[in-house]
C-alpha cells in the first residue's frame, strides 16, 4: 500500500497553498488522467488535493461576444453547449508510428494527444490561472511549452497554479471552422493526426485562416506559417497544398512517422477546401 | 433461439469466475517479472518486501519448493535462475492483501547477469530449423509431385510474401486462480478451458496422483487458446498456498498476460500459386517462418490449412522455427489456419486479378473431389455451397474486378471474398447421466463453459437425448471431479462432449425402458465414455468450411479503413445451439476483423518487451468499428463425427476473414497490404510506392491513387 492523503480545501486560495507547500501534493479535478497514472505508479502524489467543488462549473458569456468556460464545466456539458463551436465533435471524446514529427527535441519526441487543446489553439483561447503569485491570463499557445532540455514539463504552469477557467474569444469567422481527428479505429483512440480549421473567405480570396495541428508535436501546433501564407492568397487547393508544404517544411520525422507528413498535408488540404466551399461550417468529423 | 441459460447469472453478478470463489483468510500473490530477456539472476534481495506490514512470503529461486515435475518449463516456476524472456516470472511477492502484495513486489530487488537477447524474426535467420512436427503433431513438410517443375512451366504466376504479427489472445478474464490445500489435496478455482486437462497436469508438476488435484471452472470469462492448458498463474497460486498455509488468490494483470499466457507468433509466410489461363491450379506452395521461445518448442501450422484448400497436381508445404528470446507463443484462435489462410487466401485473391477471374469462381474451380495430398475423401465438404450462398446473400453478382474506382465522396469502396476452413474432429470424453424416482435428470462432464454458450447448448441435447424437458435436467460441468472431457478448445467442445452426453442419454434410456420405465428408489446411472468411437472413425479428411464476404470504405486522403459489411456463411455441421452459435461465428468474424485492420503486438528490439502491452495500445476493434455483421449457415450434417452431427464453430469464423477484408481494400485502392495489420500508415506509405506487383508476369498496373 502506498498510502497518500486526500483534502477537501474550502476554496481555491486554500488549495492553491496547499498544494505550493508541499512537492508531493497534486490537484485532482476530472481525475481521468492522475488516477491512471497512480494506478501504474507513474505518479505518485502523497497528497491529492480535491477542487472539484472549487472549479466554477458555469459557462458564460464575456463582453465582446466570447465565452468564458469554467474550469469545473464537464466536456459532455461542453459538448451539449451549441453556443461553443464545433460542439459534439470528436475533439471531446476523449510506437513509433505516433511519435512527433514538429517541435519534438532529442530529449522528446512524444506527442501532445490532446483533442481540446488543438480545438482551443485554433480558438484563439485564453488560459485564465490562479496561483501562489495572484491571478493572470495566458494565450494557450503560451501554456503548453516544448521539451527542449526539461521534457518533464510539459506547461509553463509552475507549483500550486491552478487553471480555473477558458475563455474563448468571440466567434467570428471560427463559427466556419471543422476538426478532423484521424484514428486508426472508429472510436476509444488516441488521434494519429488531428487538424481544427476555420476559414475566412471573400470573394474567392482568403481573408484570414486557423489552422492547429495534433499529435504531430509534443504541443498543440498551431500552423501560424500556413495562416501566414495564405493571408490574401486565392482559397484554392493548389494554395492550401502550398501552406501545407510550408508548415510541415521544418519537419523532423522518423522512419514510422513520415506518413504523417503526407496525412497532414492531406487532412489540411480536404478541410480548408471543403471550409471554403461552405460544406464543413460547423462540422466535425 | 434458445436464451443463455447462464445469462441471468451473468449479468446480476451472480455467476462467479476464478478469482471472485470466496476462501477464508486467503491471501494474494503479485508476480515480479523479470526486466531482461536473456540471462540469468544473480540474486535476489527481498528485505525491503518482507519488512512490508502483511507480507508473508517472497518466493524466489533461492527458496522456492522444488518441483518434481518439470516438462513444461512454462510451469518450471522458479525451479531454475535462468532467465528466458522479458516478462517471465522471476520471483512473487504472498501478502494478506492485493495493496500489499503489490507494493511489496516493487521492493524487491533483483540483480541480474544480462546477456545479449534476439527478439527479431527474420526470413533468413541463421537459427531456423526443421520442427519434428508442428502443432499439435502435424507433419513439418509434405510433398506432391514436382512443384518446382510445375510452378516454373505456369502460364500464371503470384509469388508473394505475407507477413502476421504477434497477436495477443486477450480473454476478458485474466488468468486467475484461487489455489487451496487441504490434507494433501490441492482444489483450484482456475480460469482454464479444460478442468480435466488442468488437473492431470497440475499433479504432474507437484508429484501428485491425479485424483489429488481438483480443478473447478465454473464460469470462465474466455481463452481462445490461452487458457487451453495451464499456465503460470495456477502454478504460483498453489505454491504460494503451499508456502504460506493459507488459500491463495492470484490474478495475472494485463501487462503480465502478454509475457505468460501465450500468444500467437508472428509469421513470414511466402505463397507460391501456378495456374492455367483458365485459373486452374497446377502448382500450389506454402513456405511459412515462425518463431518459438527459447523454453519450449511451439510451431504453429499455418501452412496445413493449404495441404485440403485446393486442387493442383503439383504441391508443397513446409514450416521452419527459430528460438528466440521471447514469450512462449501457443493456441490463439485457430493456431495455423488463421494466419495461414490469410497468406493463402490473399494469394488465391491475388491469382484471381492476374487470370482476371472473379475470385469466387477461381475457388470454385479448383474445389478438389478428395483430399488433394492424401486422396482421402472429404466426410462432407460444402465450400462451394457457401461461396454460392453468400456471393447471392452479399449482392457479389456484378461486381467490377476493376480495384480503385469507386468513390463516394471521400472513401473509396470495394468489395472482398475469402474462403474459411477448420478441422472437424473430436476428442474421447466421458459423461455421466442418473435419473431419481421423482424423474429428475443431472448430466455432469467436465466441460467448460467460457463463454461459448456450453451450457446451454449441452441442455439443450441432453434434453433432447432424453426426451425431456430441459428443465427436468441438472446440467453440471466445470469441475475435473465430473467424468474426464475434452477442453474447451480446438472447436472440438461440442463434438466431444455431445457424443458423450448422447452415448450416455441413450444408454440410461435403454435402463429404463429395459425395466418398463420404473425408476428404482436409488436412481439409475449411464455412463459413456467415447473413447472406442472415436478410435474407431474413418481415416477420412473432416473439416469445416466457409465463405466470408467483405465490403470496405477507405478514405482516400488518410488511409483510413472502415469495414460497412461482413457476411460469413458456414458449413459446420449440425449448428447445436442457433443463438450461441451465431454470437461465436460472429465474435470470430470479429476478431478477424480485429486481425485485419488493428491486432499487433510490437515488439521492442532493444529491451525485448512489447511496449503496447495493454488494452489502450493493442488495439481490437472497437464496437463502433462492427457494422453490419452477418452469419449464416446452410444445412450439414457431419455424418461420422457423432451422434450430434456438429462440426464445431469457435475458429473457423475467424478464418478467412483478414483475407477478405484485405482484398476488399486492394478492390477500393489497388494497394495490396501483405503485412498485417492494415493500417493507414501502411496505405499512405505504400500509394508511394512504385508498383510492388507480385503477379508474374507484371501486370503492370498503375498502383498510384489518390492517398
Amino acid at each position: 500500500m502506498r498510502p497518500f492523503g486526500y483534502l477537501v480545501p474550502p476554496d481555491p486560495a486554500a488549495a492553491i497553498a496547499a498544494v505550493t507547500g508541499r512537492p508531493g501534493a497534486t490537484f485532482l479535478a476530472g481525475g481521468t488522467n492522475l488516477v491512471d497514472l497512480m494506478k501504474l505508479g507513474v505518479a505518485t502524489p502523497d497528497l491529492l488535493v480535491d477542487v472539484t467543488g472549487l472549479l466554477p462549473h458555469r459557462i458564460e458569456p464575456v463582453p465582446g461576444g466570447g465565452l468564458r468556460i469554467g474550469a469545473g464545466v464537464r466536456n459532455s456539458d461542453l459538448a451539449a453547449d451549441q453556443r461553443v463551436p464545433g460542439s459534439g465533435c470528436p475533439a471531446r471524446a476523449g510506437d513509433h508510428r505516433n511519435l512527433a514529427i514538429l517541435g519534438g527535441s532529442p530529449h522528446c519526441v512524444a506527442t501532445h494527444p490532446s483533442d481540446m487543446a488543438v480545438a482551443l489553439a485554433a480558438l484563439d483561447a485564453v488560459v485564465h490561472v490562479e496561483g501562489p503569485a495572484g491571478s493572470r491570463a495566458l494565450p494557450l499557445g503560451e501554456l503548453y511549452r516544448l521539451p527542449g532540455d526539461r521534457p518533464d514539463r510539459e506547461t509553463t504552469l509552475e507549483r500550486g497554479d491552478l487553471i480555473t477557467a477558458v475563455e474563448l474569444p468571440a466567434p467570428g469567422f471560427a463559427a466556419r471552422s471543422a476538426y478532423r481527428k484521424v484514428r486508426d479505429r472508429a472510436s476509444y483512440a488516441f488521434g494519429v493526426a488531428l487538424v481544427a480549421a476555420a476559414l475566412d473567405v471573400d470573394s474567392g480570396v482568403v481573408r484570414d485562416a486557423r489552422i492547429a495541428l495534433g499529435a504531430v508535436a509534443p504541443r498543440p501546433w498551431r500552423a501560424r506559417t500556413a495562416e501566414r501564407m495564405l493571408a490574401g492568397r486565392p482559397a484554392t487547393a493548389e494554395w492550401f497544398g502550398r501552406a501545407a508544404d510550408a508548415e510541415l517544411a521544418d519537419a523532423a520525422p522518423l522512419p514510422d512517422n513520415a506518413f504523417k507528413i503526407t496525412l497532414v498535408r492531406n487532412i489540411v488540404v480536404r478541410m480548408l477546401c471543403e471550409l471554403a466551399r461552405g460544406e464543413l461550417a460547423g462540422a466535425a468529423s | 433461439m434458445t436464451a443463455r441459460v447462464d445469462g441471468p447469472d451473468k449479468v446480476t453478478g451472480r455467476a462467479r469466475y476464478a478469482v471472485e470463489h470466496p476462501a477464508d483468510g486467503a491471501a494474494y500473490v503479485w508476480a515480479v517479472p523479470s526486466v531482461i530477456a536473456r540471462g540469468t539472476i544473480r540474486s535476489v534481495d527481498a528485505s525491503r518486501a518482507l519488512a512490508l506490514p502483511g507480507v508473508l512470503a517472497v518466493i524466489t529461486p533461492d527458496n522456492a519448493p522444488r518441483l518434481p515435475g518439470t516438462g513444461d518449463p512454462e510451469l518450471a516456476l522458479f525451479q531454475t535462475r535462468a532467465v528466458a524472456y522479458r516478462g517471465q516470472f522471476a520471483a512473487a511477492v504472498v501478502a494478506g492483501t492485493l495493496e500489499a502484495a503489490r507494493e511489496a513486489a516493487g521492493r524487491v530487488v533483483i540483480e541480474y547477469e544480462q546477456a545479449a537477447h534476439d527478439v527479431t524474426l527474420t526470413a533468413s535467420h541463421p537459427g531456423l530449423y526443421k520442427p519434428d512436427f508442428v502443432n499439435p503433431r502435424y507433419e513439418t513438410d509434405t510433398a506432391v509431385g514436382d512443384f518446382d517443375g510445375a510452378f516454373a512451366a505456369a502460364a500464371v504466376r503470384v509469388d508473394a510474401t505475407y507477413r502476421t504479427p504477434a497477436e495477443h489472445n486477450h480473454p476478458m478474464e485474466p488468468h486467475a486462480t484461487v489455489a487451496v490445500w487441504h490434507a494433501g489435496t490441492l482444489t483450484v478455482y482456475d480460469a482454464t478451458q479444460g478442468p480435466s486437462r488442468a488437473a492431470g497436469q497440475i499433479a504432474a508438476v507437484f508429484g501428485l496422483e491425479p485424483g489429488q488435484v481438483r480443478v473447478i471452472a465454473e464460469h470462465v470469462g474466455g481463452g481462445f487458446g490461452a487458457k487451453g492448458m495451464p499456465r503460470a498463474n495456477v502454478i504460483l497460486a498453489a505454491m504460494a498456498a503451499r508456502v504460506t498455509g493459507r488459500p491463495v488468490k492470484f490474478a495475472v494483470t494485463r501487462p503480465q498476460m502478454f509475457a505468460v499466457t501465450g500468444h500467437r507468433a508472428p509469421s513470414i509466410q511466402r505463397v507460391r500459386l501456378g495456374a492455367g489461363p483458365d485459373g486452374r491450379l497446377t502448382a500450389v506452395c506454402h513456405d511459412v517462418i515462425d518463431q518459438t521461445s527459447t523454453l519450449k518448442e511451439f510451431t504453429e501450422q499455418s501452412a496445413v490449412a493449404t495441404r485440403h484448400m485446393y486442387a493442383a497436381p503439383h504441391r508443397r508445404t513446409t514450416h521452419r522455427v527459430v528460438r528466440l528470446d521471447v514469450p512462449t507463443p501457443s493456441w490463439m484462435r485457430a493456431p495455423g489456419e488463421c494466419p495461414g489462410m490469410f497468406a493463402l487466401e490473399s494469394a488465391m485473391d491475388e491469382l484471381a486479378a492476374a487470370c482476371g477471374i472473379d475470385p469466387v469462381e477461381l475457388r470454385l474451380r479448383n474445389e478438389p473431389a478428395v483430399h488433394p495430398e492424401t486422396g482421402q475423401p472429404f466426410s462432407s465438404r460444402h465450400l462451394a455451397a457457401c461461396l454460392r450462398e453468400g456471393a447471392a446473400r452479399f449482392g457479389w453478382a456484378g461486381r467490377d474486378p476493376a480495384p480503385g474506382v469507386r468513390r463516394e465522396g471521400r472513401w473509396l469502396a470495394g468489395t472482398g471474398v475469402a474462403a474459411s476452413t477448420y478441422p472437424a474432429r473430436a476428442m474421447p470424453s466421458q459423461a455421466r447421466v442418473t435419473v431419481s424416482p421423482s424423474g429428475r435428470y443431472q448430466v455432469s462432464i467436465a466441460a467448460a463453459d467460457i463463454g461459448t454458450g456450453a451450457r446451454t447448448a449441452l441442455l439443450a441435447v441432453a434434453a433432447e437425448a432424453l426426451g425431456v424437458p430441459a428443465a427436468a435436467i441438472d446440467l453440471r460441468i466445470g469441475d475435473s471431479a465430473l467424468p474426464p472431457a475434452m477442453i474447451a478448445g480446438g472447436s472440438m467442445g461440442t463434438a466431444s462432449w455431445t457424443w458423450a452426453v448422447i452415448k450416455a442419454c441413450g444408454a440410461l434410456r435403454d435402463q429404463v425402458r429395459a425395466r418398463d420405465g420404473a425408476v428404482p428408489p436409488g436412481g439409475l446411472t449411464a455412463y459413456a465414455d467415447t473413447a472406442a468411437d472415436i478410435g474407431a472413425l474413418p481415416a477420412h479428411a473432416r473439416y469445416a468450411f466457409g465463405a466470408q464476404f467483405a465490403e470496405v470504405q477507405v478514405d482516400a486522403d488518410t488511409g483510413e479503413v472502415r469495414v460497412p459489411r461482413l457476411l460469413g456463411v458456414f458449413a459446420a455441421g449440425r449448428i447445436v445451439s442457433p443463438a450461441q452459435a451465431r454470437s461465436q461465428l460472429i465474435g470470430g468474424m470479429t476478431m478477424g476483423q480485429s486481425m485485419a485492420l488493428h491486432e499487433e503486438s510490437a515488439m521492442d528490439p532493444q529491451f525485448g518487451d512489447y511496449p503496447n502491452h495493454d488494452l489502450a495500445g493493442y488495439h481490437i476493434a472497437a464496437h463502433a468499428d462492427v457494422q453490419d455483421i452477418d452469419a449464416v449457415w446452410i444445412d450439414e450434417k457431419e455424418p461420422e463425427l457423432g451422434p450430434a452431427g456438429a462440426k464445431g464453430i469457435g475458429e473457423v469464423g475467424i478464418v478467412g476473414t483478414a483475407a477478405a477484408i484485405a482484398g476488399a481494400v486492394c478492390h477500393a485502392t489497388r494497394i495490396r497490404v501483405r503485412d498485417l495489420p492494415i493500417r493507414l500508415d501502411k496505405l499512405l506509405r505504400q500509394s508511394h510506392d512504385p508498383d510492388d506487383s507480385a503477379v508474374h508476369p507484371a501486370a503492370g498496373r498503375d498502383r498510384q491513387i489518390r492517398l
